[in-house]
């Protein structure tokens, strides 16, 4: 293919084309509606299906029918939909059933704004349906990354049997850049017809049965168990993480998605003026990056969390370090990023300068 | 020539509702005097006359009725 | 002289197995009618199930079908899902009258205006069974629920909803019938429905749904016979038998 300018949103939905998603049920919110303008357009061509359904609620339950089948489905929101989709993912992290969920993040609470946000990263990580599930978290900081980690997330999808999130912030959607887009090797990858539904024939007349309901206490935390071992290979096997001029570092910024890419010019602009700063840039914002984290240098003086949200990571941090660096936090909401000059300014005054 | 049938009760999953007692057209069905595993009294043929029309294995809600026809 | 069995347990119905349902609850019948018509059309290794929120919950621990799960009302919503990467399966979701004509009414309504070529079965009792014994969208005027101990007020709590009648009116082709299983002559008429409304899927003719009136004897405070007359005398007035849209 070669490289391409494409915007943000338009790229994510060709690299799930060329994962193999054949199928996208989505609603239109902004501003991620190129997603499903670009699957209506396109999944036709590689003998695919877009469904429009009537909402976010629907949306995810057709992913959760879909995936049923062990077939890539997806579907894209943006934050006040995502919620609406959090029971679905819920049940189907429960049932164990493949799901790619994307969230173009707006700021919020409630309706909030359609400008850039990162303010669902709690809802995304700590849960925002019920019980004791945990969802993938890929948070890409540059167009190549929201091609690569989409593939990724079929592929992480498929082989956990979980739904994962694409968390690209507002700027990640609308802006344009150049990427690639190769077809994923895991492209054509079969249903597994061991657990899929529609293979009873195949089975020898055995059926599959997936459902998160156990009415009796000890199926079900049988269930959980099973459920948290495989989150614990997730922990041990998907952690993802960049660290940036981090050796030297008397001032490390935790910064990810767009705040990443402008920590990093910050960082830049303060390493040209000899302060040791450096970065530390969470690609999956779960797992949490525990093992790059206990990587940083003793030498680290003060972490500064910078998001566009009110501080939603700074706890992760905290507990990430044990504590043992003061950590703060500088950030914007609304639909602001901070600004290089902003974010260089509150390093500054933590240096001392 | 008279139809004949006849019944067979899987007592272990019937509820004694009573629809079968109620629909048997040629009211051959009682409710018995036995109690099942669930503590339910099983439905009984308790006379000759079955008809195998199948209308009590019709409106049984347990599958609990299998029916048939008793051919000269 | 010899014997013919004319009547059997369906080979599809989970053999071993006695339901949760209360004594002489309609969901039994219902289930054994889509089990007949499984059986009898050979697609018991194609059928893919959705089980609802409600009673029928564990519909999947008595049928021998593969199963899905669907959140409440999303039963539909999840059959889309299916039978959009599995048009070769035959889909179908079986619902109450809260899973399907409250919580789920937007999903309902959009499968069937999209012509989803799928089976809906649709158990309209009147109340909440499950959660114990509340108001559904379709308890009648006056109708006694534990959410409306008084009996349901329209000023209050609105009119029952005719969900059969109110789905007729979108323009997608689809074949919408009530039956009900109160009683053998009209559980004959409901086996024709349920079987023609998997026929309907399999032809891939587009949308069928089954309205079946039932009754909830515990909730009702009746016993089951009664609870069946009860239902002929003063729901089927309410919400008449019939088709109010097929196909050509």
């Amino acid at each position: 293919m070669g490289r391409v300018l494409m915007k943000g949103t338009e790229a994510i939905a060709e690299a799930a084309i060329q994962a193999g998603c054949k199928y996208f049920f989505g609603y239109p919110i902004t501003p991620q509606n190129e997603i499903p303008e670009y699957m209506s357009a396109h999944l036709p061509e590689v003998g695919g299906v877009y469904v429009q359904a009537e909402s976010e609620v629907a949306s995810i339950n057709m992913v959760l029918g879909g995936g049923a089948t062990g077939y890539r489905v997806m579907t894209s929101s943006s934050s006040p939909g995502i919620s609406l989709m959090s029971e679905g993912i819920s049940y189907i992290a429960g049932c164990e059933i493949p799901a790619v969920i994307v969230n173009v993040m707006r700021a919020g609470p409630g309706l909030g704004g359609i400008l850039p946000g990162q303010a669902d990263y709690l809802q995304a990580t700590k849960g925002g349906g019920n019980g004791d599930y945990n969802l993938i978290v890929l948070a890409p900081s540059t167009l190549q990354e929201c091609v690569d980690l989409t593939q990724l997330a079929f592929d992480l999808a498929q082989k956990y049997r979980n739904p994962v999130m694409v968390a690209a912030d507002g700027f990640m959607g609308q802006m344009m850049e150049a990427v690639e887009i190769k077809p994923s090797p895991t492209k054509d990858q079969p249903a597994d017809p061991s657990w899929a539904l529609g293979f009873m024939g195949e089975r020898g007349g055995k059926r599959s049965h997936l459902h998160s309901l156990f009415l009796t206490p000890e199926p079900l935390e049988e269930h959980n168990r099973k459920l948290q071992k495989k989150f614990g290979e997730m922990k041990k096997a998907e952690q993802r993480c960049e660290s940036y001029l981090m050796d030297d570092a008397e001032l490390l910024i935790a910064a990810y998605g767009t705040t990443a890419r402008i920590s990093r010019s910050a960082v830049n602009n303060l390493r040209a003026e000899g302060h040791k700063v450096g970065m530390i840039r969470p690609i999956t914002l779960w797992p949490y990056p525990y093992e790059t984290f206990k990587t940083i240098p003793s030498a680290v003086k003060h972490i500064l969390v910078s998001e566009m949200n009110a501080g939603q990571m700074v706890d992760d941090v905290k507990v990430a370090t044990g504590c043992r660096y003061p950590v703060s936090f500088y950030g914007r909401t609304g639909g602001f990023a901070p600004s290089v000059g902003e974010i260089e300014n509150e390093c500054r005054r933590i240096l001392g300068l | 020539m008279a139809k004949k049938g006849r019944i067979e009760v899987f007592e272990q999953f019937c509820k004694s509702c009573g629809l079968c007692v109620a629909a048997c057209p040629v009211k051959v069905l009682r409710i018995s005097e036995k109690t099942n595993a669930k503590g339910y009294r099983p439905v009984e043929q308790y006379k000759e006359g079955c008809i195998g029309c199948g209308m009590c294995a019709m409106t049984c809600p347990d599958a609990a009725i299998e029916v048939f026809k008793i051919e000269d | 002289m010899n014997e013919v069995k004319v009547y059997e347990r369906p080979k599809s119905w989970m053999p071993n197995v006695s339901s949760h349902y209360c004594p002489g609850c309609g969901h039994g019948i219902a289930h054994r009618l889509v089990c007949e018509a499984i059986d009898e059309l050979g697609i018991q290794n194609d059928t893919i199930g959705i089980a609802p929120v409600g009673c029928a919950a564990m519909i999947y621990d008595y049928m021998d079908t593969d199963y899905c799960e669907a959140p409440h009302g999303r039963a539909p919503a999840v059959a889309t899902g299916l039978k959009t990467v599995r048009p070769d399966k035959i889909i179908y979701t079986y619902q109450g009258d809260g899973d399907l004509a409250s919580i789920g009414m937007a999903e309902i309504v959009h499968a069937a205006n999209r012509g989803q070529n799928i089976t809906v079965i649709f158990i309209n009792n009147a109340i909440y069974g499950m959660t114990g014994g509340q108001m559904a969208p379709t308890t009648l005027v006056g109708q006694r629920a534990s959410t409306c101990p008084l009996g349901r007020d329209v000023k209050v709590n609105g009119y029952p909803i005719r969900v059969s009648e109110m789905l007729a009116t979108l323009p997608a082709p689809g074949y919408i019938t009530r039956v009900t299983v109160a009683q053998p002559k009209y559980i004959i008429k409901a086996k024709q429905a349920v079987k023609q409304a998997f026929q309907n899927q399999i032809d891939g003719k587009g949308f069928s749904l089954v309205e079946i009136l039932s009754s909830c004897p515990t909730n009702w405070g009746m016993r089951p016979v009664e609870a069946f007359d009860w239902l002929i005398n003063t729901m089927i007035p309410y919400y008449p038998l019939g088709t109010f849209k097929d196909f050509d």
